[in-house]
């Protein structure tokens, strides 16, 4: 059901700026318009949704550890899956962000004859993960040979060497062949595996089909319809230097693109993705565990109103004296 | 906001990545410019119309390629019917032997570095 409606609400969009640019000829709408107000709602959204959580109060050392804690010289302690120094969780955090190393514990849980329960070998998900991260890292990084003039070098390393098989004319990209691998693999994990299609929602699978719909149109591009990529370049600069033009001759496929790119990027603050912000602020993870070392206090601790036991006994001197009772002070 | 000082380096760090082209742009401070190909031959029409040309003339010198180093095909018919060698040196640079001024506007311009001059010479420019 959440696949079917996801899907459908992909060909919707796709058909909204086919019919937008061929019937309508609304392409200042969709090149320009659009884009800016998608990076704008990507921005402005991207920070409320942070400062929200930044505003989370974390009172407690929330300790989920794979290692052996800190404690006695003589007992050997695991830095980097039981941080208890800044250091220590700058390397877990950055071995969660790089490689998702939590991800990488990931273990499938089966129940046997017997009964018996089994904990299987699971790094499909894992790899398929990171893999599709790091891709469309790369073609992010590589889209910006569109909007710099002149070209840093760096870029143009980064796409020499995601280019490297020189398979094809223009080149094949390896980062777009293992991004379609990887979407299509974890669109199908959550079709296939009845668990995790019963737990699986729209808000999953509208960011896979999205994605797909946009590799797939970046796709056809390159590779299969050409595209005027001078124009397009014009028409991103025009956008980065704040004098938008929209030049002539520009395949309906770019608009396709740019479109659904802007919907990602509009959508992305208010959906599961804002994980790209969330892992920076995962207690479990960037936090010490030093809560033995170190004494936290809530911070929402508010003075508590006491009564000594001093105080108690200047209100009631007299009384006490006159009863005999014993005084600390006379 | 608790740890705020460290949230907030973040999300500055995290706008000014995304917002990277913008303010290249303002830094590097040239002039937009679009790429004008200089094309300096008489001849009228190319080996395809000049569409196909802009946006596939990189398919076609590479089947070229195929075809003329595995097959051993040198003639190409062209869309008017007139017969052409699979050349690049002699055929595409004897009407665009002005590599800087012709092939280098769009491909530096979009960042593309083709292999072509891997193999083949580049053509000394007189000027």
């Amino acid at each position: 059901m959440g696949a079917l409606v996801s899907f459908f609400a992909v060909v919707v969009l796709v058909a909204i700026v086919f019919v937008g640019v061929e019937a309508a000829n609304l392409r200042y709408l969709f090149g320009v318009i659009i884009p800016y107000a998608a990076l704008i709602t990507f921005i402005a959204g991207f920070i409320y949704r942070i400062v929200i959580w930044a505003r989370s109060p974390v009172p407690f050392r929330i300790t989920t550890t794979c290692g052996q804690q800190k404690s006695h010289p003589w007992i050997k302690n695991d830095i980097l899956d039981n941080p208890h120094s800044t250091i220590g969780v700058i390397g877990r955090m950055l071995l969660e962000v790089l490689l998702f190393r939590s991800l990488f514990r990931n273990t499938r849980l089966e129940l046997r004859n017997g009964p018996k329960l089994a904990y299987e070998w699971e790094k499909w998900l894992w790899l398929a993960g990171l893999v599709f991260h790091w891709s469309f890292l790369v073609i992010l990084v590589r889209h910006l040979r569109f909007f710099t003039e002149p070209v840093p070098v760096l870029i143009q390393a980064l796409e020499g060497l995601d280019a490297f098989f020189q398979i094809g004319l223009p080149a094949l990209y390896l980062s777009d062949a293992v991004i379609l691998a990887a979407v299509t693999y974890l669109f199908l994990r959550r079709v296939l595996i009845p668990e995790i299609r019963y737990i699986s929602l729209a808000a999953d699978y509208f960011p896979l089909f999205l994605i797909f719909g946009l590799v797939l149109s970046g796709v056809l591009m390159r590779y299969f319809v050409r595209v005027d990529v001078v124009a397009i370049k014009e028409l991103a600069m025009g956008l980065v230097a704040f004098r938008p033009s929209v030049p002539e001759g520009i395949n309906v496929l770019f608009y396709i693109h740019l479109f659904l790119v802007s919907v990602l990027f509009a959508y992305f603050p208010f959906s599961k993705l804002m994980h790209l912000g969330g892992v920076f602020l995962s207690p479990t993870r960037n936090l010490a565990n030093n809560n033995r070392m170190e004494r936290h206090t809530n911070p929402w601790n508010y003075p508590v109103k006491v009564h000594t036991y001093e105080e108690y006994e200047d209100e009631f001197r007299d009384k006490m004296k006159a009863a005999g009772l014993p005084l600390e002070k006379e | 906001m608790y740890d705020g000082g460290k949230i907030v380096v973040g999300l500055v760090v995290f706008i000014g990545v995304v917002t990277f082209p913008l303010w290249y742009r303002q830094a590097s401070g040239e002039a937009l410019r679009a790429p004008e190909p200089k094309i300096v031959t008489d001849a009228k029409e190319c080996v395809a119309p000049t569409d196909y040309m802009r946006a596939s003339h990189q398919a076609m010198l590479n089947e070229w390629r195929d075809l003329v180093v595995r097959d051993g095909m040198r003639v190409y018919v062209a869309f008017n019917g007139q017969e052409h060698e699979m050349s690049l040196s002699n055929t595409c640079m004897k009407c665009h032997p002005n590599k800087v001024e012709f092939c280098d506007q769009c491909h530096n311009y979009i960042g593309v570095v083709p292999y072509c001059w891997d193999c083949h010479i580049e053509p000394k420019e007189s000027n």
